[in-house]
């Protein structure tokens, strides 16, 4: 099935030789519209400076994705012991989630430092896609199966870990992926309203500053470095979710047409 | 000998169906007993009263002495799907605090007996349905029980692979001296593996005729022959018309 992976490529390539031929024809300027390869001489140019920023937004949105897991997992576990407990303070989780981060980052940057707000953001649209879709997999084990742990006497421990967290795993995976990409969001939604204060200097203070400057080129450059690392994001929690399930789940059988 | 009585037995579940009602039944050990009725009569009820999964709201259930290990086989195989055949059976041992060392040859030992020795590190997903149920019988059968309960172990396979299951299990029943309690809603299948078989009536679920059909033990299949196994198909057949018209 070569034509299958190489067809999105050839694609892309014909878009971006489309624009080039577009930019020269037209003899647009590169303030208004750069192409690809004076994006590319950007990208080069302003390396250091850029690399510097994909550092900072990558590494917040780690941090935030690590603790959104964190403490998003602990929260399904504990709210599966009880409903009692869930009923109580899921609607919370619900509240933050709907509320846009855009509207809360103002607030929490006048109460926090401009780099603990950045993050207190990745983290807050982060973690509910992890809590919901754990929380949803704890309570969806195979009712024989605990039966059967019930008939062998299993601990309440034991039920949480022979049991309900592997058969949570799909859920709270598919809940990771989605929570990869939204904590990159989350980050640069908060860097962005963070404006001028973003002491941290990350990508979307940079595609601010150049913006600023008009230098467009930096944009698009800073711009593309947010889809790889968005991109790369994906890729590394779809192969982390892959071999996690790999021998076992339905979704990575493969199916003859 | 004795191994378990019930004797007048009720059942109310939470919605106000009426599951089982004045339900007796005695067992002795190394019987192979079937619980034969309709869909719904609650037969499958009384087996998870038995395992200790519900409670009775009346009647009392004696064990002649302590609660044995049970083993018990559901409908579906309901294997651990992110578990090899290896850890599926190592469950109920691993659940008792065996270590892993110490299990292998029971489990290994359980896995020969059903067939699926050479299939230890194959995932639930890579065996066929029949092969799935040998791996879930392993698992019951990896405590050695004194007691076997089977909801309908076979409903959902094929004829061949039903009629060599069957056979298996009642070597296998003589090989380890156990008791079996199994829930079928087929006559055929009833009257070649039991010792004896109850004839359950739809709700409230309560035995209405139990047939005798002789010691248990392997069985060939010229047993499906025979004019006493011919006899007792009939018999079944008309208890559980019977059983459908009271419905």
């Amino acid at each position: 099935m070569k034509t299958a992976r190489i067809l999105p490529l050839l694609t892309f390539v014909a878009l971006l030789l489309g624009w080039e031929a577009l930019v020269h024809i037209q003899n647009i300027p590169a303030y208004v519209l750069p192409a690809p390869s004076r994006i590319f001489v950007a990208l080069r140019e302003d390396w250091e400076l850029l690399s510097a920023a994909l550092f900072v937004t990558l590494k917040i949105t780690v941090l935030a994705l690590a603790l959104a897991t964190g403490i998003g997992v602990a929260l399904a576990i504990l709210f599966a012991q009880s409903t009692w407990l869930e009923r109580t303070f899921f609607p919370i989780a619900v509240i933050l989630q709907v509320t846009p981060i855009i509207a809360i980052a103002p607030l929490l940057l006048i109460y926090l430092d401009a780099g603990t707000a950045v993050l207190a953001c990745a983290f807050l649209v982060a973690f509910f896609p992890i809590l919901s879709n754990t929380a949803l997999g704890l309570s969806s084990t195979d009712h024989n199966l605990r039966d059967l742990f019930d008939l062998y006497g299993a601990s309440r421990w034991q039920q949480m870990r022979l049991l309900r967290l592997p058969s949570a795993l799909p859920y709270f995976l598919g809940g990771l992926r989605i929570a990869g990409g939204l904590a990159l969001i989350g980050a640069i939604a908060a860097e962005i309203a963070a404006g001028a204060s973003g002491q941290g200097a990350g990508l979307a203070y940079r595609i601010l500053e150049a913006g600023y400057r008009l230098n467009i080129p930096r944009m698009f450059a800073a711009l593309v470095l947010i889809s790889v690392a968005g991109i790369a994001i994906w890729l590394a929690l779809e192969f982390v979710s892959t071999r996690l399930l790999a021998r076992w789940h339905e979704s990575t059988r493969a199916r003859s047409p | 000998m004795s191994l378990l009585s019930l004797s007048q037995i009720g059942k109310t579940f939470p919605n106000g169906t009426r599951a089982l009602d004045q339900l007796d039944l005695a067992v002795s050990r190394g019987d192979f007993i079937s619980l034969l009725g309709p869909s719904g009569c609650g037969k499958s009820t009384a087996l998870r009263l038995i395992a200790g999964l519900e409670r009775a709201d009346s009647g009392t259930l004696t064990w002649d002495e302590a609660k044995p290990d049970i083993g018990f086989v559901f409908q579906d195989p309901t294997l651990m799907p992110w578990a090899n055949v290896f850890d599926n059976v190592f469950l109920p041992l691993r659940l008792k605090g065996v270590t892993r060392a110490d299990a292998t040859p029971k489990i290994m030992d359980a896995l020969t007996r059903v067939g699926l020795g050479d299939f230890a590190d194959s995932f639930p997903r890579e065996l066929s349905g029949g092969m799935k149920m040998r791996a879930s019988i392993a698992r019951a059968l990896v405590l050695r029980p004194a007691l076997l309960l089977m909801d309908e172990p076979f409903a959902a396979l094929d004829e061949i692979t039903r009629l060599k299951l069957n056979r298996d299990l009642l070597e296998l029943q003589a090989e380890l001296g156990m008791t079996v309690i199994f829930v079928t809603h087929s006559v055929y299948e009833s009257a070649y593996l039991s010792s004896r078989i109850c004839v359950f009536s739809n709700r409230p679920g309560h035995i209405i005729e139990t047939i005798d059909v002789g010691p248990s033990g392997p069985r060939g299949e010229e047993f499906r022959l025979t004019s006493a196994y011919l006899e007792t198909c009939q018999r079944a057949s008309a208890a559980l018309e019977q059983a459908m018209e009271r419905a």
